[in-house]
């Protein structure tokens, strides 16, 4: 059986599927039948019998985990915890919900306490939840650890969930609900592991199953054949062969360079990126600088963070997004007014002209991050609209001491006067996930339009084509810094309509490297056209599939 | 009974790590031990929740109270733990 979901990243993996526990639901406050004494002991015994779980699970992962899974087991069985179990059980509730409510009254303290307290209040809420499956004798929730590698297949994963993932265990990721936006699919992105979201009648899976999760054709296979076996391990090698490749420059058939860079949130993952290749980054995003903050940070602390930055990328481009905030991510100190519609409001560059103060901070600490390293600084506001907000940000940029400063291609607005806004300015970027969902009106978080949220679709491509018009006519680079790069075929016709880098989170970079390879400017040409001339996304997708698959062959008959 | 007032050693307060070794010692110690920051109430000393709850941080004044058994030692013990720095 097939099952369809969206797939993310390209890769393939073959296993045997391990549901994960659904969350359990709270425990109905009626009165026991039991006497106290009795449900006590049965809360006892749970309680125990949860921290030693947790202790032998510290025992065998050692090292800093060893020493929170001994905290918690400790929590588990803790005498305070104990007492106001006790005392719910002598009201007459069932040792179910006295647990839960014991459990809930320090969760909630410790949520009120804030940072590092806050954080901890969610392992309460999973030891809650372990020591009352004990007594419901139901599975503990949470990622399962079967003891051998397994595809995991889960609603959808919390947060704390993706934390705790072992990846050398998680061969594949198969989810039933959440979209290529949600928590999950950004994990899977991050850390490569191959996964399809939004896969509903994944639901149908069974312990012990065997499944081909194939990412790139957005595809679950349940009780695949020998040979649909063989032919998904066949393409595991060639895909870990890929990976072994020396990095080169991402360029096209004939030489011709496309700079391949990252998407970056912190200077954390440098490293890594570089590692796989990055040319560079292409956004860099400064939100968590200011988010959780109440007041702006100063200059001499962005300054900081900004050098660590640069300094990771010394010789190479690094392009930096000034803060990205709005009430869809509101900062109190920057526009705190609730909104009717967020994406449509006071955010990105408009945010910022309304408190220049924090803009001007911004461009100071960069312009003197800049003149300490030796990488080379770009500069880009988002959410620019008008020709008059390019012309506003580059004067204060260039004022405040930044040499290279671009606007972010996000509106239907910006792309449609595309040949005005880079006369003002010196360069563009693409950000396709805001620019696909302002061209198709769908609120690109909202899982009940998830599917006009697709770079594919030919209003999208042919705005991006007269950004890569305008930006060739007047000799000025033209990036793509959305997710839409990060498709080998997209990626190849975004390049086709005149992109001149592709900037995407590292973990895509070999594939997209790998797929530019294979075709010369002409034929993205060829791609791109086919695309533009299609009557939708699925269609546009379909037609440069074709047009590829025909340049390949022939090229193969050929040699 | 006997008691002392401490300093709190560890950079990060008496959460987490130095919480759990904390909690950890005054279980195992078999004696009824309590601690206060300076002002609150006296909490149970081996309950980790109890203990991290009240927010310890580092540089904070904690006064322990301990009963029963070896008390000299068992005081000098978990003192000797508020006082060192587990986080470095």
């Amino acid at each position: 059986m097939k099952i369809t979901g969206t797939g993310i990243g390209q890769g393939v993996a073959v296993g045997s599927v391990v549901r994960m526990a659904e969350r359990l639901p709270e425990p109905v406050d009626r009165p026991s039948h039991l006497d106290p004494k009795l449900e006590g002991e049965r809360a006892k015994a749970s309680m125990s019998v949860v921290a030693a779980e947790l202790m032998s699970r510290g025992a065998k992962a050692g090292g800093a985990a060893q020493d929170v899974l001994e905290a918690q087991a400790m929590i588990a069985e803790d005498p305070s915890l104990v007492d106001e179990v006790a005392n719910r059980l002598e009201n007459g509730k069932t040792a179910e919900r006295a647990v839960f409510e014991a459990f809930a009254s320090y969760r909630d303290l410790l949520a009120g306490m804030g940072g590092y307290m806050a954080e901890r209040a969610a392992d309460l809420d999973d030891i809650s939840q372990r020591v009352i499956a004990h007594l419901l004798k139901l599975p503990a929730p949470g990622v399962p650890d079967p003891g051998h590698p397994f595809v995991l297949v889960a609603r959808d994963l919390a947060p704390a969930d993706t934390a705790t993932l072992d990846l050398d265990q998680v061969l594949g990721l198969v989810t039933v609900d959440g979209g290529p936006t949600s928590h999950t699919a950004i994990l899977a992105r991050e850390k490569s592991i191959v996964a399809i979201v939004g896969a509903a009648d994944a639901s149908g899976l069974a312990d012990g199953d065997t499944v081909i999760v194939d990412a790139a054709n957005d595809l679950v296979v349940s009780d695949p054949s020998a040979d649909e076996v063989a032919a998904a391990k066949a393409r595991i090698a060639e895909r870990a062969a890929l990976e072994a490749a020396p990095v080169t420059p991402g360029a096209l058939a004939d030489g011709t360079p496309v700079p391949l860079l990252a998407n970056l949130g912190s200077a954390d993952g440098a490293a890594e990126a570089l590692r796989l290749g990055a040319e560079g980054v292409g956004l860099f995003r400064t939100e968590f600088l200011f988010l959780d903050a109440d007041t702006a940070p100063s200059i001499t602390d962005q300054q900081a963070q900004y050098t660590r930055m640069l300094s990771a990328f010394a010789g190479k481009k690094v392009v930096v997004r000034v803060l990205d905030a709005g009430a869809d991510k509101p900062l109190s100190f920057l526009n705190d007014a609730a909104e009717e519609n967020p994406a449509l409001g006071l955010r990105g560059i408009r945010a910022l002209r309304h408190s220049e103060v924090i803009l001007r901070e911004q461009l100071t600490a960069l312009a003197a991050a800049d003149a300490a390293t030796d990488a080379e600084l770009w500069v880009m506001a988002p959410m620019i609209a008008t020709v008059d907000e390019t012309r506003y940000f580059t004067a204060l940029a260039k004022e405040l001491g930044i040499r290279v400063a671009g606007v972010m291609v996000e509106t239907p607005s910006a792309a449609l006067v595309a040949d005005h806004v880079l006369a003002a300015c010196d360069f563009a970027s693409i950000g396709t996930n805001d620019l696909t969902q302002y061209t198709m009106a769908a609120d690109r978080l909202l899982g009940t339009v998830a599917k006009l949220q697709d770079p594919w679709h030919p209003a999208v491509l042919r705005l991006i084509a007269d950004v890569g018009r305008a930006g060739a006519e007047l000799g000025k680079p033209v990036g793509i810094c959305g997710e839409a790069a990060a498709d080998p075929l997209l990626a190849v016709v975004l390049v086709g309509l005149g992109a001149t880098s592709l900037s995407m989170s590292p973990s895509a970079l070999a594939d997209v490297r790998a797929s530019l390879a294979r075709y010369s400017p002409d034929d993205a040409k060829a791609l791109a056209g086919a695309a533009l001339a299609a009557e939708g996304a699925a269609e546009a997708r379909a037609a440069a599939q074709a047009v590829a698959s025909e340049i390949t062959t022939a090229r193969e008959a050929a040699s | 009974m006997i008691e002392r007032t401490v300093r709190i050693g560890s950079t990060h307060g008496l959460h987490a790590r130095p919480a759990k070794l904390f909690t950890q010692a005054a279980a195992a110690s078999g004696a009824a031990v309590t601690i206060s920051k300076s002002g609150g109430k006296p909490v149970n000393g081996a309950s980790i929740l109890a203990v991290i709850s009240q927010g310890i941080d580092h540089g904070d004044e904690v006064t322990l109270v301990v009963e029963g058994g070896d008390e000299q030692a068992v005081l000098d013990e978990l003192v000797g733990l508020l006082l060192t720095d587990h986080d470095e």
